[in-house]
Formats: structure tokens, sequence, C-alpha cells
């Protein structure tokens, strides 16, 4: 015999629900996503112009998929017969939510507390929401942060996600994002993503960078040194490879023991790059570096310079690494959390592992740019939610020589 | 005949400056000088048709303060103010409810936890009022709605982004007849207009994105945007004359006739 489906919830659904097909619409999508349902309760208008009204009993059989079903059915009109605030849990343990815990996305999104919508602070996706009950605030917490005690909302009972449209700032560029191609026309991206950054940049929004080595290795650094001079460049998110390489044309001249203006290897060049970091190392970082003197370019160089804030985030394969890396992934993450606040723009070059970190922290209104010469770094961006990501498939050099030029047109 | 009332508001301040649906672009903007005569057309062509119209002053910073069809819903003397879905456009309310205040209608508010952009997403048709739900507007608020004016409402679900008001693919043309996109609508919705509505026109996917249902009806006239020349072919059909205006400067914003102009006296459709 079946399992009696034990996850049961009330809902009321009146207007003209007969002749606007809203009462069959809204029993289809109960059993399309698997609950049962039983009519309570009908009153059908005696004319016409009466509304009628039903009370529909829906059962499912796990809270999860009840939840699925009250949040299609809200679309419809449909109400839980209990207007209800936002549900939550004390959490029993740190560093974890109760198990039925609202998860986020990164669209703007509404808790109800005491009678009141309220907006979600710090929206980020896949993280939880941490109720202050005393100001009737919310905000997303991050799992690790969860303190035991701290009142985290749980199932989808009074929150609500803004249509996606809000996000739908997002369309910035909507009529050129849809898929990823490396044959669309790049001198119109550029010069979208161009002049989108001179609006941030007059909106008092600050423009977040988020590079990879190969901004260095195809010899770019001249012109993100030249977006840091003109002011285009508000933060720097990369990782030990790029801060790495930068520093290694700027002592020896190379770029992972290559040549940068000849594009031949330099003998014993391959020891470069640990060289470099060595030599960094041994004067206490790169911002000593530079203040001592015997780091005098590059990009790593005009960010001390222009006091650019940097976040060079760790990885498992790090040579060194530089003693400005932050190794402690979970560190990491706070420190980027902390400077993405205020960014209204943000473009991602040559970099996967860092643009999906990235692209995880920010909230969907943020507009990204992401640059890479494989499409798949575009699409995996977009996959994992960040749907506000304009890609351009194309090398690093090239695509920022023409966005200097464009800048300072 | 009573002669028919429409509310404008001239564009003086009218411009792309955020982007709130898929139309928006900030980096096509609109062009002033050509959008101040596209506007000047379209109120000089429906003076023509012998409407009143009344102006409402344009405020700085409130750019789709032209869109008065979003003002809210009139139904006698009674103004339903819009509840917004975008910040953006919630600041245009107070100027909204203090101009209705100002020419006798009673100003009325929806429950605060719902959504609803009034003309914009709720049309009658005949004795029906026909609603747009899911993307701008809730379906509780338009069922709200017919509970208070205890008339019929019927919701319909709009399923295409492009089309995010009702009103950008529905319009009524008399108690009995209306166009419509139908790639706007999933089969629910088709089969409720096909059911309630005898007469339908409907529109073609190209012209639907040229808002060419977006129309302002005056009787047998419709003003419609430039290029529906397929809808004006059925229009004649139909017995209506259609009169082209060149509102390209207002679709880079989602919006065309139907949205710069409010109904003040209920529309040529509508039965109350």
């Amino acid at each position: 015999m079946a399992k009696a489906k034990s996850f049961v919830e009330e809902i009321e659904l009146q207007g003209h629900i007969i002749d606007s097909l809203l009462l069959p619409k809204v029993l289809d999508e109960i059993l399309t996503r698997g609950g049962t349902y039983t009519i309570k309760k009908i009153d059908l208008g005696r004319q016409r112009e009466d509304p009628s009204k039903a009370k529909i009993e829906i059962k499912a059989d796990s809270q999860e998929q009840l939840d699925d079903i009250m949040e299609a059915v809200h679309d419809h009109g449909a109400v839980p017969t209990l207007q209800r605030d936002c549900e939550f849990e004390l959490a029993d343990m740190n560093g974890a939510f109760p198990e039925r815990f609202y998860s986020t996305t990164n669209f703007r999104t509404q808790v109800r507390i005491g009678g009141d919508w309220v907006d979600v602070d710090d929206q980020e996706m896949d993280c939880g929401i941490v109720l202050d009950l005393k100001k009737q605030t919310a905000r997303c917490i991050a799992m690790v942060h969860v303190k035991k005690n701290q009142p985290i909302v749980v199932g989808h009972q009074g929150v609500r996600v803004m249509p996606a449209e809000t996000a739908a700032r997002t369309s910035l560029f909507e009529f050129m994002s849809s898929a990823v191609s490396s044959e669309k026309p790049k001198g119109v991206t550029v010069r979208e993503i161009a002049a989108t950054i001179k609006r941030t940049k007059a909106a008092g929004e600050k423009i977040l960078a988020v590079l990879g080595p190969a901004v260095v290795h195809t010899g770019s650094v001249e012109h993100i040194c030249e977006l840091i001079k003109l002011g285009y460049l508000d933060v720097l998110f990369a990782g030990n490879a790029l801060a790495t390489h930068d520093i290694e044309q700027a002592l020896f001249g190379t770029s992972l023991g290559v040549w940068l203006d000849r594009g031949l290897p330099a003998e014993e060049g391959h020891e470069h790059h640990l060289r470099a970091i060595n030599t960094i190392r041994r004067l206490g970082g790169i911002e000593a570096a530079v203040k001592k003197g015997n780091l005098k370019s590059g990009i790593m160089f005009e960010c001390v310079q222009h006091a650019i804030p940097f976040v060079l985030a760790g990885s498992i394969r790090d040579d060194g690494p530089l003693p400005e890396v932050i190794t402690d992934t979970l560190v990491a993450q706070d420190v980027m959390r902390e400077k993405i606040k205020g960014v209204g723009f943000c473009f991602m070059i040559a970099t996967m592992l860092h643009s999906i970190a990235t692209g995880n922290l920010l909230p969907a209104a943020v507009k990204v740019a992401c640059v890479d010469i494989n499409p798949a770094t575009v699409t995996k961006l977009a996959d994992r939610g960040s749907q506000q990501t304009v890609g351009v498939v194309t090398d690093a050099e090239p695509f920022l020589r023409a966005l200097v030029a464009e800048l300072k047109t | 005949m009573k002669t028919p009332r429409i509310l404008m508001c001239p564009p003086d301040y009218y411009g792309i400056e955020y982007e709130i649906n898929p139309w928006m672009s900030r980096s096509r903007g609109a062009a002033p000088e050509r959008a101040r005569q596209q506007w000047r057309d379209l109120h000089d062509a429906l003076v023509k048709l012998g409407v009143q119209v009344e102006l409402m002053t344009p405020q700085p910073g409130l750019p789709d303060l032209v869109f008065t069809a979003n003002a809210g819903l009139v139904f006698g003397t009674r103004f339903f103010s819009s509840r917004f879905a975008h910040p953006e456009r919630q600041r245009e309310t107070p100027f909204f409810d203090a101009w209705f205040a100002e020419h006798g209608f009673t100003v009325e508010r929806l429950p605060y936890d719902v959504y609803f952009e009034g003309a914009g997403d709720a049309l009658f048709c005949g004795p029906i009022l026909f609603a747009g739900y899911r993307i701008r507007s809730h379906a509780a608020g338009h069922i709200h709605l017919g509970n208070v004016l205890q008339r019929r409402v019927l919701p319909l679900e709009l399923v295409d982004k492009r089309f995010y008001h009702l009103d950008t693919c529905f319009c009524p043309l008399a108690p009995d007849e209306a166009i419509y996109f139908p790639g706007a609508f999933d089969a629910y919705g088709r089969t409720v207009i096909e059911k309630h509505i005898p007469k339908l026109i409907a529109v073609v996917e190209n012209e639907a994105e040229r808002f060419a249902c977006n129309a302002v009806v005056v009787g047998k006239k419709v003003v419609v945007n430039a290029g529906s020349d397929r809808l004006a072919e059925d229009l004649r059909k139909a017995g209506y004359e259609c009169l082209s205006v060149e509102l390209d400067e207002y679709i880079k914003a989602g919006g065309s006739a139907k949205c710069l102009t409010l109904r003040l006296d209920g529309e040529d459709a509508a039965i109350w």
C-alpha cells in the first residue's frame, strides 16, 4: 500500500475561478508537482458576477514537495488559509542550518515579519536567511557563519522572491546576452561594456575586476594599469598566479618564463616566477616591495600606488604563495563579500575559478561581463545562476586593448 | 455621444534611466526631441478624434510618468491606485494619486502585499475585467479587485516576458471584440479569452513585437504604432479605421500608444 501523504496545507482560492480556469489550473499544478488534493468546500457564485470560493487541502510526500506546490499555486492567487509570517527555527548548532532552512537565490527577496514584508539584506545565492527579531530585519547568511540559537528562516511560508524581472535590471544587455557565442561582433559588445563601466562610475558605484594569469601571459598588464590610472578599476579579485606573473614580468620581463616583448622562452625562465615569489616573500609582501622601491611596475604596483584594494584568494596548486594571498578559503570568501559592497559592475577575465567564486557572491542586480577564450567558462557562470552575465569569447589582450581605447573616447 | 477623456503626461523627463523590462536598455537611450515629437503626434491625433486630453505635470526623475496607463484602474469616479512591482516606479504613485484626488476621483488602494499595475494589467471587455498576472501584477490583487468592484474578473497568466503587461498583448475594441497576441498566453489563458470574447483578431508575432496590441481605441478608430500593416488590414475588414503614429522612441521603454494614455471615462469596450 502506498504510504499516506502526511504533509498538509490548506489553501483558499476565490474569485471567478471557474470562468478564468484558475481552479483547474491550480489543481493541475498540484498534481504535476506530485501532490494530491481534496476540495474541502466549494461555494459557486449564484450569478455570473458572483465570485466562487474553494477551500482545497493539499497533501504532499515531503515538506519540500509541499513547499514547491505552495510556491506554484501562490502565483495563481491561492493563499494559505492562514496568512502567516515567515517561519524560523533557532539554529541548533554552529556552522549549519536547521534541516528545513530556506535556501536563497541571488534575486531580491522579502520575508514577512510581524505582518510586514521586509527586504533581505546582503542578497547572495546559496545562503540561508537569519532574522533580527528585535530590529525586524533579515539578511543572507552563509552556512559557516551560523551561530547556535540564531533564528533561521525555514520553509517557504512568508518568503517571496521578487519577480525574476526585478532582477532584470540584469537584462542590461538583454538583446545580446542570449547564448554565448564566439561568433558575435566584438566591437559592439566592447562598446556596450565600456558604456556600462562609464555609467557605473558616474553613478558612484564601484567597478570590480576579477583577473586570471592569462591577463599577464597575453601581455595585457599595460591595459589593466591604464584602467587603474583612468580610475575605472576600484577593486581587484585574483589569485596567487595573476599577482605572481605580474610581478615576474615587473622583475624579469617574462611571464611563465616567456619574454613578453619577444614571445620566446628565456633561459632558465621557468624559475622566474618562483624567484619573483621568493623576492616578495623576503621583502615582506607586495605592498612592502612597492614601498621599498623593489617593485616598480605592473598591476600589483599600480594597485598599491592607487590604494586599490585587492583580494588574492589562494588555491591548492599555488607556489609560494605571495604573503598577501589568503589561503583560508572561508576567510577569502568573507573578505570578498566585504569588498563586493557598493560594486555596480564586474568584469571577469580569463579565470574560471575566481569568476565562479565571485559570481556566487554577487546579487543578481550587479551586471557582469565575463571574458574568456573558452566558451565553457562563460556558460558555466550562467549555469550556476549568474544570469546577469554577458559573455565575450575572445583572447584577453585584444579585448582589453579595445576596452581601454573605448574608455578613452 | 459623450466626449472621451484621456489622461496623458508630457515626456519632458522621459528617458531610459533604468531597466525593468526586456525592452529597456540604458545603452539605447531615447532621443528626447524625437520622443517629444512622437508624443505630440499621438496627442494631436487623439485631439483630432475628439478626445479631451487632460495633462499631468511631468516630474524630474520620473521618466516613466509618461505611461499614465499604469497609474491605476479607473472605475466610474473610483480610482484604484497601482502598487508598482518596481521601486523605480513606486515613486510615481503620489503624483498620480494627487492628480486623481484633485480631479474628483476617490483614490482607493489595494492590500499592501499585492502588486497591481492599473490599466496596464486590467482591461474591461464588456462587463468582464480581464487581468494579466505573474509578471507585474499578482493574481490575488485582481481577485481582490473583483470582490471590491463586484465584477467578474478573469485573471490571465502572462507567459512571455516581452509582453509583461496585459495591454501589450490584448486590447478590447468593443464589448464583444478584441485584438490579442495568442503567444503571450498559455493554453488556459487563450481558452478563457476565446470563450468569453466572440470576435477576436489575432495579431502576428512581428507586429505584436512592435506593440500592435498597445492601441488606443476611440469609437471605430484605433490609434496604433506605425508598421502594424496586417492588423490595420484586419481592423479595416472588421469595420475599424487604423491610424498609425510612429512611437518607436517609447518602444525602447516597452510602451506604445495605449501605455501613454489612460481613459478617464471608461473605455468604449467597457460595460460598467
